[in-house]
């Protein structure tokens, strides 16, 4: 038996198919198909957890994605725990385990309900007020207090063994929604011969067809339709229906996300199914057939577990086939409810009363209420009910301090009226417009290609719907460009048409200050803190929001907000459009962050890049630190090494014998064209026509303020093509510089640019013995210094490959620069350290290029520069052409504060006790003495211990550096103050700089 | 004004709270004030409140387009911290947090400031660099930045995950122990309501669509959607919209106003105790007494004054969280939203005269304007008062941009905040 309360003979579930879970440690019986909220119910459980502020009991108020009370923690293991499900969607699988949440020490017994009582102290936005004194309290005593109170429910503390999967889609027509509108407009476009895609977020398609048995379509039942409907879509090659499957987020330009729910619902998910699936769907056309949802009723305890919604208590009668009570009464303001009372009646239940707040309903429901034998109280209100875990009387008046009357219930469905989902309409940026007559929003002015249809457009009558739903499919299929006819002809007949609706507070709620009629359920925001709020000059509809919370709770006031409005607008006198609305945001239901990122975690979060000598070095055992995407060999220690010592060692074999480096990550630029050298004219500071085909030259590369923006070497290949390197970081947004500089600047050169730095592998070979090295491995160039000197290229072969040979030195070495096809990188380097190896080189990573190179006071962009250094500040200005009638930053660079004096520029610094090394990021002082806040001079760009110079080397930007050269400055350091001299000539080692030209 | 305190609430408590006053006053404007404040959010009001309390000048008028509070005021992840790395910038900072340390008591108004340190995550070499840098910069001028080992990191923000496995690995952090979070909302109602006791008039609801100028080129009063009102001096403090309302004084300003996206997840039990920002990684969590997950990154780096944004700029800002907390894969995203950040060419602030007599600018704060906001309503403050800057702000000039005398600290940290 799947609970006392499931009505044999009523609902759609199979009575054979049954699932166990467990809420709270208890056993329960579901039916397949099921959800926790109608499963409990028909076992008779109507307690489902706390409240947010109060820890109030509550129940399940909806059967749908609204359901602000019955949140659960969910989980199939204790890796998958999913806090905040809501029971009214979470589909039961076998073995599922269910708990309830913010309560202790359980669900009956909350200690934390004492703040019911308290409730007095604690109205909107008390905490304003107070927990000022003493000053260090708020952080160490009432804030911890707050937050332990808030919170609902456990975050996970496993990592998540779930995956999640993502696509893309395009479509001619996105319909959102597939109850009557939805499946009606997709058949349309689809019949046009437009590519469809519909989707639903609940299991079956239906919408308000799971409980709104009464209506017929093509003489049907209408869920029975529905389920034609869309195996008649499936069956169509354009079409794809998705169920399980909201549509959370409308952005620019038609792309809507989607959340897929896979697994969630089985008990045996498969081995490699995604949990979730992100959609993002790019459509040409929208169709919103979102629907309604409906509200409750506002006055005193509404918020009692047993009180839900009319249309809730349908869905689970003629759904889900369960009974949310025997003897359930009605408190109306809308014929829709009474449609509730009549299918109670027929499935044998009792309906004490209805209670209608209007004095006249509908005269036809009326009517039926009548034959059928229920009393119907009009111009009434409840106005309060009894009961705590669990409703068990409703007093009813005709107002308060009226003559009132008590009538026993174990249940209460409630309705105020509908409110059009107008949520993804508004997150398209749509307008929309207030309808005084049926006092809703609906609808306006459209930001994008989209329609809205049936009820979340403000259609009511069954029919109207169905042909405003086929016109839109057809005309947005057309407007796809679809040519087909999707003329087709749907009737539908409903027995009712149902009137009425009210927003704000009804009898019971007050006027009074104190009684707790709640707005919204989740964060506990009643009737009088809205008056609170307008009473303390809270006048937008904002404002009265954010002070009292009402609508920022997980289902983001999909019940509260129009009620919160009315009672605004009524105690400020105004209309309600006046008031304002606050903004529709995404996600329409909470999403994932699983499903968002979906495939974009560990190595797919951001894919390392690796140079093709990176499994070479890997085997040798090296070191490697990121430096932007790539991973670079950092060192590579012996046995027993550790980084100091490896580097140290590393340094002083590339100046005694030679060393192998990859330097495969440098960014590369094909710059090509009749225009090349014009154009790089114009990007470098440096002239670049002057430099003749063979030979290469480093450029500096400027913005237009001035400033270094990047630097490398450019090697001149023929008259008409560069081979240009910048720094490794700097590829990607030098490109982009120099397209942009391109394409809106200069559009009028012929230049074409081409990203070659994964074409390339780059072997440095470095050191005296650079040459001899690579000599017999060289064909077609001659490698002499006389014929191939300092700063020279040339194309030939190596170990039979072709090549770009560089002779250039980023350490002051003899050095060459091997470019080769990237996919002979690693064969080309094993031979040249075939060679090496026996000579006594080694191979050697960033750590002592960035050594070497300081020891020749080589810049680093990026570290010895901060996008504040002028060529000029670290004297570079050789590299800045004076004869160029221009180039990017030529005016930049003319600016009175980049010509004055005492800029920080760039200086050598040399500890006086040479073994100490100062910690980059130093700052330096001229008075080691000054009080804080200190003057300082500037920082240490680079500093490291020189084996070669037998000492500590540094690097510093300086203000006034150049004027202070043998100076003493200052370090002064958490524990020690550092003396320092400054040297303006950066070369540490081989000033003359005579071991570059052997 | 009624002063707050416990044994207010209680007393109002059991008078069904029916002795609340307005938090402010809503006045019809003046024909003419000292001084208008165009722009209602926390810099605006602050000004104003400064403006009546430290300069005796109440015949102020904050001119709000909107609601108060209801630009980047209400919108932001509400960090708070000092540790900028040049001297311009920890000047105004470093003035502003210790404002905040006693802004609650000073307005009667919980803005609940709650310093639970911001950690930055270093990543790599450069990183480390580029933090240790700020650190001792900082040390150097008085501000808390210290250095932390990946496991004191961990010590301080458990769910943090320090594997040497994961894509980016920690390799240490700078820790701010004064920097943490506040509660936006509460700083704008809590200026408005200390700065209309004093005489301020707020006026909600009145878009400045031009400002005045005299035959002798000096500010007279600005037209609005109320009618013209005139004002000796005008203070401009409008973020992503400074540079529409200052092209009407035909003054070009070097703003860019770009959309800046953040979300919360739901509610959950306190599991975070501090605010991780990671500069490599983009992005920024922290959780707030609510029990939401705060959530941000940077701009959307186009030009828009539309408040919302692409899903793909929120979709490689969760990335990036669930790279650095992986457990946090099954939390919910529940609210994203977007506004318009002023951001300048240096990503520091415009403060100061402008070419225009009488008429003064408070812009370009980008992502990182909330922190400042004590800091910057007082020396905004003084600059409309004395028509000079206060020292603290004596860098951040219009000019600047002219003569080149940039404060980049873009350069040291590509997330502003």
């Amino acid at each position: 038996m799947s609970g006392a309360n499931r009505i044999s003979g009523w609902g759609r579930l199979t009575p054979a198919k049954t699932a166990r879970f467990t809420f709270d440690g208890k056993s329960y019986t579901a039916l397949e198909g099921d959800t926790v909220a109608s499963a409990l119910l028909a076992n008779g459980v109507h307690l489902l957890g706390r409240s947010f502020k109060y820890h109030r009991p509550r129940g399940i108020l909806t059967a749908g994605p609204e359901e602000p009370n019955a949140l659960l923690d969910v989980s199939r293991d204790a890796a998958r725990r999913q806090p905040n499900v809501r029971a009214t969607v979470q589909e039961v699988f076998d073995g599922m385990v269910t708990s309830s949440q913010n309560r202790w020490p359980s669900l009956a017994l909350d200690i934390g309900a004492v703040n019911d009582l308290m409730s007095p102290f604690f109205a909107a936005g008390f905490y304003y007020k107070t927990f000022m004194w003493p000053k260090k309290a708020w952080e160490k005593v009432y804030e911890p207090f707050i937050r332990k109170a808030a919170g609902l429910g456990e975050a996970p503390k496993e990592e998540d063994p779930d995956h999640y999967a993502g696509r893309y889609a395009h479509t001619d027509v996105l319909v959102v929604g597939a109850g009557v509108a939805g499946l009606s407009a997709a058949l349309a476009a689809a019949k046009s011969g437009a590519k469809v895609m519909l989707v639903d977020e609940q299991p079956e398609v239906g919408g308000a067809l799971h409980y709104d048995t009464g209506v017929k379509i093509n003489g049907k039942d209408g869920f029975t339709w529905a389920q034609e409907t869309a195996a008649e879509l499936k069956a169509m090659d354009n079409v794809t229906v998705l169920s399980r499957t909201t549509a959370f987020g409308y952005y620019n330009h038609n792309m809507i996300a989607l959340c897929e729910r896979v697994t969630d619902h089985k008990a045996k998910p498969g081995k490699n199914e995604p949990r979730e699936r992100l959609w993002q769907v790019r459509a040409k056309r929208v169709i919103l057939a979102t629907g309604q949802i409906e509200r409750h009723m506002v006055f005193e305890n509404n918020d009692r577990p047993g009180v839900m919604l009319a249309s809730a208590g349908r869905t689970f009668l003629n759904h889900f086939g369960v009974a949310v009570g025997q003897k359930v009464g009605i408190y109306t303001a809308h014929d829709s409810a009474y449609e509730a009372a009549f299918d109670l009646k027929r499935a044998g239940i009792s309906v004490p009363a209805i209670v209608d707040s209007r004095e006249k309903p509908g005269e036809a429901v009326l009517a039926q209420a009548r034959a059928m034998g229920i009393e119907v109280l009009t111009g009434h209100a409840v106005l309060t009910v009894g009961g705590k875990l669990r409703v068990n009387s409703m007093t009813v008046g005709r107002h308060a301090g009226s003559a009132t009357r008590k009538i026993a219930i174990d249940a209460l469905l409630v309705s105020a009226g509908w409110t059009p989902s107008v949520h993804l309409f508004s997150q398209s940026r749509g307008k929309l417009r207030w309808d005084a007559e049926t006092q809703r929003f609906l609808p306006g002015t459209y930001a994008q290609d989209s329609l809205s249809v049936g009820a979340c457009n403000g259609t009511d009558d069954l029919q109207a719907t169905i042909e405003e739903a086929l016109a839109a499919g057809e005309l947005m299929a057309k407007a796809a460009g679809a040519e087909g006819n999707g003329k087709i002809e749907i009737t539908g007949e409903a027995p009712f048409s149902w009137t009425g609706g009210m927003i704000g507070a009804a009898e019971g709620a007050g006027p009074d200050t104190t009684v707790k009629a709640f707005i919204d359920f989740q964060h506990d925001v009643c009737a009088k803190d809205i008056r609170l709020a307008v009473r303390e000059g809270m006048q937008s509809i904002e404002h009265i929001k954010r002070f009292t919370t009402n609508g920022m709770a997980s289902d983001q006031g999909k019940l509260s907000n129009m009620h919160g409005l009315a009672i605004a607008a009524e105690m400020l006198g105004k209309d309600i459009p006046q008031v304002g609305l606050t903004t529709f945001r995404q996600p329409y239901t909470p999403v994932t962050f699983g499903t968002i990122i979906n495939h974009s975690r560990g190595d797919l979060f951001d894919p390392a890049r690796k140079t093709p000598i990176h499994p070479w070095a890997v085997a040798k055992g090296a070191e490697f630190e990121d430096v932007g995407n790539w991973k670079r060999a950092w060192y590579y220690a012996k046995p027993g090494e550790d980084m100091h010592a490896a580097v140290a060692r590393e340094c002083k074999t590339v100046r005694d014998v030679a060393g192998i480096f990859d330097a495969s990550t440098l960014g590369k630029i094909e710059v090509v064209g009749p225009d090349a050298a014009k154009f790089l004219n114009l990007m470098y500071t440096n002239a670049w026509d002057t430099l003749k085909p063979g030979k290469c030259r480093y450029g500096i590369m400027t913005r237009e303020d001035g400033f270094i923006y990047d630097d490398g070497v450019v090697g001149r290949m023929a008259e008409d093509r560069f081979h240009v390197t910048t720094t490794t970081g700097g590829a990607p947004r030098v490109l982009q510089h120099m397209e942009d500089y391109l394409q809106t600047e200069f559009p009028d050169l012929k230049v074409w640019l081409t990203s070659t730095t994964e074409q390339w592998a780059v072997i440095a070979v470095q050191g005296p013995k650079a040459r001899e090295i690579i000599a017999p491995l060289v064909e077609g160039i001659d490698i002499s210094n006389e014929a191939f000197p300092h700063m020279s290229v040339a194309e030939g072969k190596i170990c039979g490959v072709p090549t770009r040979l560089f002779r250039m030195s980023f350490t002051g070495e003899l050095g060459f620069e091997i470019n080769v096809p990237a996919d002979y990188g690693q064969a080309v380097w094993e031979a040249v350290w075939a060679r090496a190896e026996p000579m006594g080189a080694c191979p050697y990573g960033t750590e002592t290029m960035h050594v070497l190179r300081a020891e020749k006071g080589y810049i680093i962009v990026g570290q010895d520069t901060d996008g504040t250094v002028t060529p000029d500040d670290a004297s570079l200005n050789w590299a800045v052409s004076k004869k160029k009638p221009d180039f990017v930053g030529i005016r930049g660079l003319k600016r009175p504060d980049l010509v004055a004096p005492g800029r920080k520029q760039l200086v050598g610094l040399l500890t006086k006790d040479p073994n100490g090394v100062l910690e980059e990021g130093a700052q330096v002082v001229a008075d080691p003495n000054e009080p804080k806040p200190m003057t300082m001079l500037g920082h240490v760009t680079s500093s490291y211990w020189s084996s070669n110079c037998g000492r500590s080397i540094a690097m510093a930007l300086i203000a006034d550096g150049k004027n202070r050269n043998g100076k003493t400055l200052y370090v002064p350091m958490a524990d020690r103050t550092i003396a320092v001299e400054v040297v303006t000539d950066m070369v540490f080692f081989d000033k003359e700089g005579g071991r570059l030209n052997v | 004004m009624r002063k707050y305190s416990v044994f207010a609430v209680v007393r109002e408590a059991m008078r069904g709270h029916k002795g609340w006053e307005a938090q402010w006053a809503s006045p019809e404007p003046r024909k003419e004030y000292d001084a208008i404040i165009i722009g209602g959010g926390g810099h605006g009001l602050g000004a104003a409140y400064y403006l009546a309390k430290e300069h005796g000048i109440t015949n102020v008028a904050v001119l709000e387009k909107g609601w108060i509070g209801g630009g980047n005021t209400g919108r932001n992840t509400t960090i708070i911290r000092s540790n900028y790395l040049y001297e311009e910038s920890m000047h105004i900072y470093e003035h502003s947090l210790k404002l905040w340390e006693n802004l609650s008591q000073d307005l009667n108004y919980n803005v609940m400031y709650s310093p639970r340190g911001v950690m930055m995550l270093s990543h790599n070499v450069h990183d480390q660099q580029s933090f240790k840098r700020h650190i001792n910069a900082n040390r150097l001028y008085g501000i808390d930045n210290e250095w932390l080992t990946p496991e004191q990191a961990k010590a301080y923000c458990p769910p943090l995950d320090i594997s040497k496995t994961a894509r980016y690995p920690i390799n240490g952090a700078a820790l701010q122990r004064r920097g943490g979070t506040a509660r936006h909302d509460a700083v704008a109602w809590g200026y408005a309501r200390a700065a209309s006791d004093r005489g301020v008039h707020i006026i909600q609801n009145c878009e400045v669509t031009a400002i005045r100028r005299g035959p002798d080129g000096r500010v007279v009063g600005v037209e609005t959607s109320k009618g013209f009102i005139g004002a000796k001096k005008i203070g401009v403090s409008a973020a992503g919209h400074t540079s529409v309302v200052m092209q009407t004084a035909d003054v070009r300003v070097p703003l860019q106003s770009q959309p800046l996206q953040a979300l919360v997840s739901e509610p959950l039990k306190p599991i975070f105790p501090c605010v991780v920002m990671s500069n490599s990684v983009h992005a920024y969590i922290s959780q707030s007494d609510k029990g939401e997950f705060v959530i941000g990154a940077g701009t959307d780096q186009y030009n828009s004054y539309s408040q919302t944004g692409g899903m793909q700029i929120i979709t490689h800002t969760l990335d990036a969280i669930c790279e650095l907390f992986p457990m946090f894969r099954r939390v919910k995203m529940m609210r994203q939203w977007g506004g318009i950040v002023d951001v300048t060419v240096d990503r520091s602030p415009i403060q100061g005269i402008t070419p225009v007599p009488g008429l003064f600018i408070n812009a370009g704060w980008g992502t990182g304007g909330f922190k400042a906001t004590p800091g910057s309503a007082h020396l905004f403050a003084h600059l409309i008062a004395k028509g000079e800057p206060h020292k603290f702000a004596a860098g951040l000039t219009l000019d600047r941009f002219r003569t080149g005398r940039l404060i980049d600290e873009a350069a040291a940290a590509a997330v502003a905040h």
